[in-house]
């Protein structure tokens, strides 16, 4: 075993780090008007999956109701712009509407694990879903609402137009930027730390006198501020919103995106979120038929590749970085059958 | 509303709680043995339904030979999923399980629109079941009638073979313990396939009963998918029995529910689901 070169290993990674700040800043005046709206997307779905895996890739559970609270937050953020023109007050409103339904759901949802809490947020969800789509004099039904204003962005000192593309881009890119800076705060922290022991065995972490629901609730409840606050932005962004994101299928967005990034890095949901919408991108430039390939993708990813993109090219320039193998990996083996359902 | 439409509109529940139960059926039955919750169950169905409205409704071919066609290529693709794909899942985590049968959605869904695509047209109804009866003085077409025949058939079938065959033993013993079965002198590999095959079947006998009066569009493997999980959790995953009272139980909800309260009816139902999973997760009808 070589000596590791600390210096070598920082200063890559230095280098990397600069050099997707830069990609990041560059995009606006390299690409021009819709890469730009495309990677402001991404970067609201990069706060998504970020959330999303501290549910699914740190705590070990899988909803497939977060579309619920994503959908929260572009309806009430969407409501507050349609009365009232100021969008911190449109976004923190979404925020917190997120975050009281993450509250509500979550409470009762962590009392199941497994397949049964995916089939109860699944639930969840489309009962969000089905109010979304009925109550017609608020939620203006399966028409959505439209003609939200966007506001310009005010902040005291400075006022920031963000019908300019490339304004509401770099916004989202700080936005994303301090999300993933505060999730780093939280993994990291012993609270992360014990959300982890949860998800390798929720028995033993039980035995060490931990209180499993309500840790799995509060990461329930972080997760879903992400969700909120993801889906906040896309009330001023598309200027309209529909019931299309409360639907089920749109919770898996998060879920297929971080799958594709990989599920045991921390960055992994942010590098998905930038795969997933490129190759979107991509193949519909060749085909409609887009979702099968990423059908096929999914596929080879859970078959194959569980660690996702991030680990397989860890794998591979890891020694470079003075890394081994990857700090660990999703439990394989589970518990045993009939389990979780009867406690 | 008077009683004869109340029993009307049950009856007429009843006839969509068949199409549910054969999807469902297939559903708990696979989730029984193998241990894995299906997200593209609902595909099969749809898989089912393109086939036999191919044969049947572009090729003109008599409806059985259509029906029992389809099944059989149906149940084919359920054998190959299982081998090539489902196989190596068994000892991953439920998660992975369900992101991928999830992939499968997509896939199938594509499938459907790359060959199928366009406009669709519903075929007739074949000239044996054609007309109606009168029922409580309104007239009910007679598919109707032979759809719900067929399904406690199936579920009579489904029973008889569970209970009182070596066949439905040797399931019945996969299901429960399946080390000890294979342990025992079984070939567990060997019942995973054919059990998964009969499950898909299932599927695709739904399917290609809806062909003369259902729409079916690339959609329909996800909603249907839905209804199927919501009948399972009801009735207690895998409990095929509760699947089949959970079938009953969503179809004729669903008639009445369009009829008494329209706006809520969806939000019911996923409420009901919610509240078995949080109370009493085996099923309402869980031993």
């Amino acid at each position: 075993m070589a000596v590791k070169k600390p210096g070598f290993r920082n200063r890559l990674g230095l280098i990397l780090g600069l050099g997707a700040a830069l990609g990041v800043l560059l995009v606006p005046p390299l690409l021009g008007r819709y890469p730009t709206y495309l990677a402001t997307t991404t970067l609201m779905l990069a706060v998504f999956s970020v959330g999303f895996n501290l549910l699914f890739g740190y705590t070990g559970l899988l909803s497939f109701g977060h579309a619920a609270f994503y959908a929260l937050g572009a309806y009430v953020c969407a409501k507050v712009l349609l009365a009232y023109p100021s969008l911190i007050l449109g976004l923190l409103a979404g925020v917190g509407a997120a975050g009281v339904g993450a509250l509500v759901i979550g409470f009762l949802s962590v009392r199941q694990t497994r397949i049964y809490f995916s089939m109860l947020t699944l639930a969840f969800g489309m009962m969000v879903h089905s109010i979304v789509w009925k109550w017609r004099e608020v939620t203006g039904g399966d028409d959505g609402l439209v003609g939200i204003v966007r506001p310009n962005l005010d902040l005291g000192f400075v006022e920031i137009n963000l019908n300019r593309p490339e304004n509401f881009y770099y916004f989202t890119a700080v936005i994303l930027l301090a999300s993933i800076f505060l999730m780093h705060r939280v993994v990291n922290s012993p609270f992360g730390l014990v959300l982890q022991a949860i998800r390798d065995s929720e028995t033993r972490a039980a035995f060490c006198g931990i209180p499993v629901r309500r840790y799995r609730l509060a990461a329930f409840v972080i997760s879903g501020l992400y969700a909120g606050l993801a889906g906040s932005f896309v009330a001023p962004l598309e200027r309209a919103v529909t019931p299309v994101y409360a639907h089920w299928t749109f919770s898996a967005e998060p879920v297929l995106a971080t799958l594709l990034g990989g599920i045991n890095s921390f960055l992994g949901p942010v590098v998905g979120a930038v795969l997933f919408r490129l190759l979107k991108e991509v193949v519909v430039r060749y085909t409609e038929y887009w979702q099968l390939a990423l059908g096929i993708v999914v596929v080879v990813l859970v078959l194959g590749f569980r660690g996702g993109v991030v680990s397989v090219v860890g794998g591979w320039v890891g020694p470079w970085l003075g890394r081994g193998e990857p700090r660990f990996v999703q439990k394989v083996a589970p518990e045993p059958p009939g389990q979780g359902a009867a406690r | 509303m008077t009683v004869e439409n109340l029993i009307f509109q049950g009856l007429i529940g009843l006839s969509l709680a068949m199409y549910l139960w054969l999807v469902s059926a297939g559903l708990t039955l696979a989730f029984g043995v193998l241990g894995v919750l299906n997200f593209a169950h609902g595909s099969l169905y749809m898989v089912g339904a393109y086939l036999a409205y191919t044969l049947y409704g572009r090729l003109g071919f008599d409806f059985g030979v259509s029906v029992v066609l389809a099944v059989l290529t149906v149940g084919v693709l359920g054998a190959v999923m299982e081998r090539l794909l489902f196989r190596p899942m068994y000892r991953l985590d439920t998660a992975f399980q369900l992101i991928l049968t999830f992939g499968l959605v997509l896939i199938f869904s594509d499938l459907a629109k790359l060959i199928w695509g366009g406009l669709f047209v519903i075929p007739p109804v074949p000239a044996v079941f054609q007309g109606t009866v009168p029922v409580l003085g309104r007239s009910f077409p007679v598919y109707n009638i032979f759809v719900i025949g067929a399904g406690i058939l199936v579920a009579g079938v489904m029973g008889l073979v569970l209970e009182r065959t070596w066949w439905g033993k040797t399931v019945r013993a996969a299901a429960a313990d399946r080390e000890m079965a294979a342990a025992l002198g079984l070939n567990i590999s060997r019942v995973f396939v054919l059990v998964f095959a009969a499950a898909a079947m299932l599927a695709g006998l739904g399917g290609a009963f809806s062909i003369p009066v259902r729409v079916v569009d690339p959609g329909t493997g996800t909603a249907l998918i839905v209804q199927a999980f919501i009948i399972t959790v009801i009735g207690g995953l895998g409990n095929l029995r509760g699947a089949f009272v959970g079938s009953l139980l969503v179809g004729v909800l669903s008639a009445y529910g369009t009829l008494l309260f329209p706006v809520f009816e969806l939000f019911i139902i996923y409420l009901l689901m919610a509240v078995v999973l949080l109370v009493k997760p085996e099923g309402l009808f869980g031993r």
